[in-house]
């Protein structure tokens, strides 16, 4: 055990993770938004826009998000129109396309998550609010949207930790993020364990953290408190 | 099309034996991860709170850190830890293992992770009563297991390993960091060499919901075949 070289990589893995950080709560956030977005499209009655949103999740769901960021860092550049508009501006650094990759693939599983959701809720409550005389817009912003936020929170939260460790993937494309600093010192040094050792301890501090805010919350919003 | 043409002109026989590879790495991976489970869940399920705690250390550790970090472990760490068990026995000459034993032991141990969560919830969902009908009976533990347990585990556990397959599936696309030849690092190779990557990672793309498509309809029937009681 190289007690020194632990002591001296912890700093710059501490400051990594602000990377790891930064992707995943960017990416989760425009996630989210195309989660729901797609998870209304599901629900619609139109059956194209219906297959549309089924096929998006399929794809994602179904490809290595390897595959995806390889496929919009290394694929999209190739497409010469894509050069000359002001996507190219996106699409040319490493860290927006990895935000891109992350949030369309986080956004598919989010849509299957609020879908189950959002047809778990039972019909009884919708009929009361419409017997009630609310309008079918409040009823789906103020009854739908937050019974589906809650009875979704377990899966969310097990998403939220999958995407997290899915933020690693940066470092293929030449981000430093926490996995990239881990695996440069690993190959300046030849001493994989302990550097895994603090960079595996960082990722689980992270995970424990966001574990339990989603059991803070789930116990916040739940119907007996 | 002829980038996909078979023979010295094309990618196709190439891309085609890297599909058989991920193929064969996501089994191994997955008979890894069964041995793994095997060992962890009867410690999970145990009474002694020590062994509950190793295996639980298990299954957090590796469910929490991501992959490609233990990927990397095993990469640069493996043929070292194996030349340290050699030379306790004598031998110091430089080791070096296969790519393919690395990337399907990495993957096999996060598939295991998995595996032996879903195993524990699949005996966990027995109903109590029939182990002390059992023992009632007299049947020994292992017979008990044999004839009790496994059946309806592994009924029970299907749709939820069905998953972990997936998982174990997609994950194999990192083991190309390593440069073993699957399906990823293919189409690294073919897309440089031809600096065609949007039409190479594309087609890996179709290749892996080939794969996850067929596996799917695969297990569907194996559920339907195990569910015919039910």
């Amino acid at each position: 055990m190289d007690f020194a070289l632990m002591f001296n990589s912890f700093p710059k893995l501490l400051f990594a993770a602000v990377t790891t950080l930064k992707l995943l709560s960017v990416s989760l956030i425009i996630g989210l938004f195309i989660g729901l977005f797609f998870a209304i499209l599901r629900l619609n009655k139109n059956i194209f826009t219906n297959k549309f949103a089924y096929v998006y999740s399929y794809i994602f769901r179904g490809t290595p998000l390897l595959v995806q960021i390889f496929i919009i860092y290394f694929g999209l550049g190739q497409i010469e129109y894509l050069r000359s508009t002001f996507l190219w501006v996106i699409l040319k650094e490493p860290y927006w396309c990895a935000i891109i990759a992350f949030s369309l693939n986080t956004g598919a599983y989010t849509s299957e998550i609020l879908r189950s959701a959002f047809q778990t809720i039972k019909p009884g409550i919708i009929e009361a609010g419409k017997s009630l005389g609310i309008s079918s817009k409040i009823i789906f912003y103020k009854i739908q949207i937050p019974i589906a936020i809650r009875q979704s929170l377990p899966a969310y939260g097990n998403e939220i930790i999958l995407m997290m460790k899915g933020t690693s993937l940066a470092s293929t494309v030449t981000l430093m993020d926490l996995t990239g600093v881990a695996k440069y010192i690993i190959s300046t040094t030849f001493k994989p364990i302990e550097v895994f050792i603090i960079a595996g301890g960082i990722y689980l501090f992270i995970t424990f953290i966001i574990h339990n805010i989603i059991k803070f919350l789930e116990k916040k919003y739940s119907f007996n408190s | 099309m002829e980038l996909l043409a078979f023979g010295d002109t094309g990618w196709g026989d190439e891309l085609f034996r890297a599909t058989l590879m991920t193929l064969a790495v996501s089994i191994t991976a997955m008979l890894i991860g069964f041995s793994f489970a095997a060992i962890f869940t009867p410690l999970k399920l145990s009474k002694f709170k020590s062994l509950n705690l190793i295996a639980n250390i298990y299954t957090t550790v590796i469910r929490g850190v991501p992959e490609l970090l233990v990927i990397y472990l095993f990469f640069f760490g493996g043929s070292g830890a194996i030349m340290f068990v050699a030379s306790i026995f004598g031998y110091n000459e430089y080791i070096e293992i296969n790519a393919f034993v690395t990337g399907s032991f990495a993957i096999g141990i996060i598939s295991g992770a998995y595996s032996t969560e879903v195993f524990r919830g699949a005996i966990q969902s027995i109903d109590k009563g029939q182990f002390e009908a059992a023992k009632v009976l007299g049947f020994s533990k292992f017979k008990q297991f044999y004839k009790i347990t496994l059946p309806q585990m592994l009924r029970l556990a299907i749709p939820n390993l069905s998953n972990v397959w997936q998982i174990t599936l997609k994950d194999t696309s990192l083991i190309s960091v390593t440069g073993l030849v699957e399906i990823m690092r293919q189409s690294y190779i073919a897309a440089g060499s031809t600096r065609d990557p949007l039409f190479f990672y594309s087609f890996a793309a179709v290749l892996y919901l080939f794969l996850t498509y067929l596996s799917m309809k695969l297990i569907n029937r194996l559920e339907l075949k195990y569910n015919r009681g039910y």
